[in-house]
């Protein structure tokens, strides 16, 4: 995936970098950008599983309604990596649906 | 407990304009949203919109919040604030950022929280690279990330065929639009501006799965008979990365039901929706709607339903009547105006439907 | 057809067009909007007042032949982009087709580029004559298009580059 350089309509300036990891690997983002967006420049379109027959979960909707993109961030469950915005250094990783707390 | 008069809940085209015009009466308001920037689905629009000058036609959607923002009275702000309950004695509990719980405490409140997508059931809608188009938009158009390498529309509604030309503006190609109805749903000039960047639309199509290992590699569409039904050996299998699903929106009330409005179902607009008078107040007396919340319909009847209804608000508390009566007349004629040809007929006849039901709730 | 597929038949766009003697006259515009929406900047934006939309704003736009010029003020006007300019005058054999353009890239003055009909088909080579960016069009570019004087109600667009759409 790759980010958006030139538009005819919108202008994005290149923004400061943020690094953060993903599964214990080091990635890199742009200020301004949500968890999420910042995993799917980096190619990453995976964001957790499903309960019951490990699917792959991407995101949906992006506006934080429909819960697809739940993910671990700095060891809290089920953050909405959509709408959560990058912090450097933050630890995001893959959960199961459920966060990973409970047991079913 | 936080206090004011007026609470807007929602900061989109109908929550700007309500919170707008009820500080323009005089009317202390607060304005609540979830997202970062104000704005809604307006800072992901890049087309101009349609309308008249006093709907901003002729401005794109990105540029609309600013105008929205411009007035003489006094608004807070509250971004990434999530209202998260509403209840009888007039108390309303939110959320800022993640663990930043509190209450509000309005004399009235206008509730613009817009629509949510719909979704569509096929073999493997749950893959990564199925996105709603409002995500799309959202990454591509906010953050200024691709979705993907090529894409398959399914929809060809206005969303549908807008957010085909914004790929197009972003440099990803669409493969195709598809549409289970035999006519476009769009304005046909959007419709005509993809068609001669070659995009195909294809109406009396749908798609029958998407597929891949981790996220969607391929979709295959078919051809519909005229009882919505695949033709066998139409199907075709299209390489694509981004399913983009475009079929409709349903107006977003679950602090509305919670609170007790009543609703009722009209398929015209998006389906359940509020009761609510012509002057956009619901069965509850301190409550009021605008935008898709009230009946999906365009953004710029959105930006009019909001400002009928954040004057009429302001009237209920104790703006000056007279100028408050003229804005709202000025909204309905201008609600009329946007409705009254042909592409307004379905809204109309949702909108009869309520209105009558409202005022014998 | 144009309601199942966005494109207007010839029947369709034939009945836009001003009657022959005026179209041997000078530039003129042809406002392809064939559906009552709500939406009037065109009328508006005309300096010499030759569009009229009227009191309902879903009227679709009439063209008074004797008021306009040509001059394509309105093309970046039209929130649909369904306007475009005519010279089938230009020079001997070809005609200016000005189309509003959108995406990236935007040709320059002299490039050769692929001009294509209300399908997206290509439909001949054209040469860029022309690019307006005025501030007031508001990032909507008008390129206008030398082509064969035949082609001038065809050619409602170009393909730029690539195989992909409109790259």
């Amino acid at each position: 995936m790759s980010r958006i350089s030139e538009h005819p309509i919108l202008q994005f300036e290149e923004k400061p970098v943020i690094t953060f990891t993903f599964e214990g690997r080091k990635l890199e983002g742009r200020q301004g950008d949500t968890i999420a967006s910042a995993l799917h420049a980096n190619g990453v379109k995976v964001l957790s599983h499903s309960r019951h027959h490990n699917r792959p979960r991407g995101f949906f909707c992006a506006i934080g309604k429909c819960s697809s993109c739940l993910m671990t961030v700095n060891g809290k469950a089920n953050v909405r990596t959509c709408v959560e915005p990058l912090v450097e250094g933050m630890d995001v990783r893959r959960q199961p649906a459920t966060g990973g707390e409970l047991k079913w | 407990m936080v206090t004011t008069q007026l609470l807007v809940v929602g900061g989109g085209p109908g929550g700007l304009a309500a919170a707008n015009a009820a500080a323009s009466l005089g009317i202390e308001v607060l304005l609540v949203d979830e997202g970062l920037q104000l704005g809604g689905q307006l800072v992901k629009q890049t087309h101009k919109f349609f309308g008249s000058r006093e709907h901003h036609a002729g401005v794109r959607g990105i540029d609309i919040p600013d105008l929205l923002m411009q007035h003489q009275g006094k608004i807070t702000v509250l971004s990434n604030t999530a209202v998260i309950g509403c209840y009888e004695d007039k108390v309303l509990t939110a959320v800022t950022g993640e663990d930043k719980y509190f209450k509000i405490r309005p004399e009235a409140v206008v509730f613009a929280t817009g629509a949510s997508e719909k979704f569509l059931a096929f073999p493997g809608n749950d893959l990564p690279g199925v996105y709603g188009a409002g995500a799309v938009q959202t990454l591509m158009n906010q953050y200024g990330v691709l979705p993907g390498k090529s894409v398959l529309m399914v929809g060809a509604g206005n969303i549908g065929i807008i957010v085909s030309y914004q790929l197009l503006q972003a440099g990803i190609p669409v493969r195709a639009v598809v549409e289970a109805a035999p006519n476009i749903g769009a304005y046909l000039v959007h419709a005509s501006k993809i068609a001669r960047a070659g995009v195909p639309i294809l109406t009396r199509h749908t798609i029958v799965e998407a597929s891949g290992t981790n996220a969607v590699e391929s979709a295959v569409i078919a051809r519909l008979d005229d009882d919505w039904q695949v033709i066998p050996g139409s199907e075709r299998e299209i390489e694509v990365d981004v399913v983009c699903l475009a079929v409709g929106l349903s107006p977003v009330l679950d602090l509305l039901r919670q609170v007790g409005c009543k609703t009722k179902y009209v398929p015209e607009l998006g389906g359940e929706v509020p009761l609510r008078d012509s002057q956009l107040k619901t069965s509850i007396d301190w409550i009021f709607v605008a935008g898709d919340a009230a009946g999906v319909e365009e953004a710029s009847a959105a930006m009019v339903e909001g400002r009928l209804a954040g004057a009429a608000a302001a009237a209920q508390l104790g703006a000056d009547k007279g100028e408050a009566a003229n804005v709202c007349a000025q909204c309905q004629a201008s609600l009329d105006a946007l409705r009254r040809g042909p592409v307004g007929a379905k809204i109309r006849a949702g909108i009869a439907k309520l209105e009558g039901d409202a005022a014998n709730a | 057809m144009l309601k199942s597929t966005g494109i207007a038949a010839q029947k369709d766009w034939e009945g836009k067009l001003p009657e022959a003697d005026r179209r041997k006259a000078g530039p003129y515009v042809v406002i392809e909007c064939y559906q009552e929406i709500p939406c009037n900047p065109c009328e508006g934006a005309c300096p010499n007042k030759a569009v009229c939309i009227g009191e309902d704003i879903n009227a679709i736009p009439q063209v008074d032949y004797g008021r306009c010029n040509g001059c394509g003020i309105c093309i970046a006007r039209c929130p649909g982009l369904a306007i475009f300019v005519i010279d089938e005058g230009f020079a001997p054999g070809y005609g200016k087709v000005l189309i509003p353009w959108e995406f990236l890239p935007v040709p320059d003055k002299g490039d050769v580029v692929t001009a294509v009909g209300r399908d997206g088909k290509e439909l001949c080579q054209a040469e860029v004559v022309e690019v307006r960016r005025a501030r007031n069009q508001d990032r909507t570019v008008v390129i206008g298009l030398k082509v064969p004087v035949d082609m001038v109600n065809l050619v409602r667009g170009i393909k730029l580059g690539g195989e992909d759409n409109a790259r």
